[in-house]
């Protein structure tokens, strides 16, 4: 389900570059969120890495929903319960707080209804987790500054006639969603290749200078 | 069309047939759907691998339609190897060098277990149509009884495809308890119009042939072996695909240069349908035939178990099931199609159950689940590898 973001610090499983702990550098961000022993519902769970390093480490319940078929069996073939489906189709089954943690990673640009689907995973998790690439991050602004053409960078490697990623947002709106939908912010990271930038996620620092933002929500 | 052979004894002599018999509803007759009682019954069954101390790693196999329970011994009356040889087996993802597997031919069935070819203790005549009608649940009924009398308490896994998948749903919602993991393949949680429509036109092919007899062909010595073959042949194009088929026979003739202009069997897809329908009227009883579709139709989780509403079916004592579902469908299968199979992945997500559920693309339609897919096969292994380390069973006694 999450479109492939080439980026340094997200390498594709199995490359050494930017993974720690056995993931990629993102996904060790939102796993470090989660507490020990929960039960996890990871929406677009990829190829299950999440999933594996959080039953692994943290003895989390974990389960996944992948859009991918030769993502689900890849997670499936390594025991892990996970279904092929749709964030946008398949989230409204799910009862209210099914879960402690539904996780979103790097995906919601991608949906056609982000707001709807934030709305799901508040309800259906006590918390979400949800990081977005930030569209406001310098180098992005800059570029469509000087080039005048849509942005194209190394972690949204995608010209803009074949890009998945079709509601773009910067931290700063991301923010306002939030507040607008009534949902708290708990902790968020705002972090570039370097590393953290900053926990502010109303600071325009973290707008200008993160390349992504990992946030913790719940429902006010 | 095949000829009618009535000289033909059903070759399935029960107590000639290799693997155990037991005897069960001995003492109290078993219950069925209908209102009917049963009893005494037998239930055919074999038994592949060995039971481990704390009987915890006993899989049960459950058999499509015209299945039985020879799922890794050569047929018995065809000869062919065994049906689930492809999953099940030494190294094989059901590993039984690892799992004690246990098939039973289902109630109603014909090659064993108690059905209406079998002799009626009450008349000493075969039952026929006297055989109270069967459902999936009554199937299963006398599985569980099967699974006490061995002194199981609780199965590892119950797996089956099409109508075994029926019985695997069955066992999950029926006896939640009994179940450790469950992987219903290619299957539905009711049976379709469409489906329950095919198999109507089987029944009727059989009713149709004067050699029914009313049902009552065993005692008359006849067999409808041309209205059970015609039934066979319909039912096996819905097992296939367009383009299975296509690939397979095209419009190719048989063994002619040109039409014939005639109503032999110009195709090699027709002369291909008609050893399907010879072949199997010499290993099924045409009642059987009857009574297993007819319980297939009545199949309908929902309104049984769940006052109408699937997740219903799944909760027990207001919670989520707490069996571990694995679901798997074929892009190809329009019997049991996809959406059948996301039907009950939603019920089992309505009330937060641990699912998986893969589509294996495929295009070798519904009888791909019996066929040499190895994407199906590598999830199925790692979905059990995942529940064993869960359950606490150990890794292969020994590595190979």
């Amino acid at each position: 389900m999450s479109p492939p973001l080439d980026d340094v610090s997200a390498p594709r499983a199995g490359a050494g570059n930017g993974a720690v702990g056995g993931i990629r550098f993102d996904l060790k961000l939102i796993a470090d969120m989660v507490e020990p022993g929960s039960r996890v519902l990871d929406v677009g769970c990829g190829d299950g890495a999440l999933l594996a390093y959080l039953a692994r480490h943290k003895g989390v319940d974990g389960r996944g929903i992948e859009l991918s078929m030769d993502g689900v069996h890849r997670c499936v073939t390594q025991g892990l319960p996970v279904i092929q489906g749709d964030a946008e189709t398949d989230l409204k089954d799910y009862p209210a707080e099914a879960f402690d943690y539904v996780i979103l990673s790097q995906t919601l640009q991608a949906m056609r209804e982000p707001r709807t689907v934030l709305q799901s995973l508040t309800r259906i998790g006590r918390r979400a987790i949800v990081s977005v690439p930030n569209f406001g991050y310098w180098r992005i602004r800059l570029q469509l500054l000087l080039t005048g053409r849509m942005p194209v960078t190394e972690k949204l490697g995608y010209q803009w006639w074949e890009t998945p990623n079709i509601h773009f947002c910067t931290i700063k709106d991301l923010v306002s969603l939030t507040e607008e939908m009534g949902l708290t912010i708990e902790r968020c990271l705002i972090v570039n290749r370097a590393g953290r930038i900053t926990g502010h996620a109303h600071s325009g620092f973290a707008n200008l200078l993160g390349e992504q933002g990992v946030f913790l929500l719940r429902r006010t | 069309m095949p000829a009618s052979n009535p000289a033909v004894a059903l070759p399935a002599d029960a107590a000639s047939l290799p693997g155990y018999r037991v005897t069960l509803g001995v003492d109290r007759p078993m219950r069925l759907d209908s209102g009917a009682e049963l009893g005494p019954f037998q239930v055919a069954y074999q038994t592949y691998g060995t039971l481990n101390a704390d009987r915890s790693n006993a899989v049960l196999v459950c058999h499509a339609l015209t299945g039985d329970h020879y799922v890794l011994d050569r047929h018995p009356v065809t000869g062919k190897p065994g049906w689930w040889e492809m999953l099940v087996g030494p190294g094989r993802p059901v590993d039984t060098d690892r799992y004690f597997v246990i098939c039973s031919n289902v109630i109603g069935g014909c090659m064993g277990s108690t059905g209406p070819k079998e002799v009626d203790p009450a008349t000493s005549q075969p039952y026929g149509l006297g055989f109270p009608v069967i459902t999936i649940g009554d199937m299963v009924r006398a599985q569980k009884l099967l699974i006490e009398h061995l002194g199981i308490e609780k199965l590892f896994c119950v797996i089956g495809g099409s109508m075994g998948g029926m019985q695997v749903l069955q066992w999950a919602v029926a006896y939640p308890e009994s179940v450790f993991a469950a992987v219903p393949i290619a299957t539905a949680a009711r049976h379709s119009a469409q489906n329950i429509a095919f198999h109507e036109v089987g029944r009727q092919a059989i009713m149709a042939d004067p050699d029914w007899r009313g049902g009552n062909y065993l005692l008359e010595d006849t067999r409808p072996h041309r209205g059970l073959a015609v039934a066979r042949m319909a039912a096996h194009i819905t097992y296939l695909s367009e383009p299975a088929l296509h690939r397979k026979f095209g419009r190719n003739l048989q063994n002619r240069q040109s039409v014939t202009y005639g109503f032999d069997a110009d195709f090699q897809v027709e002369s291909y349908l008609r050893h399907q329908g010879i072949t199997f009227v010499e290993r099924f009883d045409a009642n059987s035939y009857l009574y297993i579709t007819r319980a297939m139709d009545y199949f309908d989780l929902a309104a049984d178990h769940g006052g109408g509403t699937l997740s219903n079916a799944f909760r027990v004592d207001g919670r989520g099931t707490p069996v571990r579902f694995c679901l798997a469908s074929f892009t190809s299968d329009w019997l049991f199609p996809t959406p059948e199979s996301r039907a009950i992945v939603h019920a089992l997500n309505a009330v937060a159950a641990n699912v998986s559920f893969v589509e294996i693309r495929t295009d070798k339609g519904h009888d791909a689940f019996l066929l040499d897919e190895p994407e199906f096969h590598q999830v199925i292994r790692g979905f059990l590898e995942g529940c064993a380390e869960h359950r606490g069973l150990t890794a292969r006694r020994q590595p190979r």
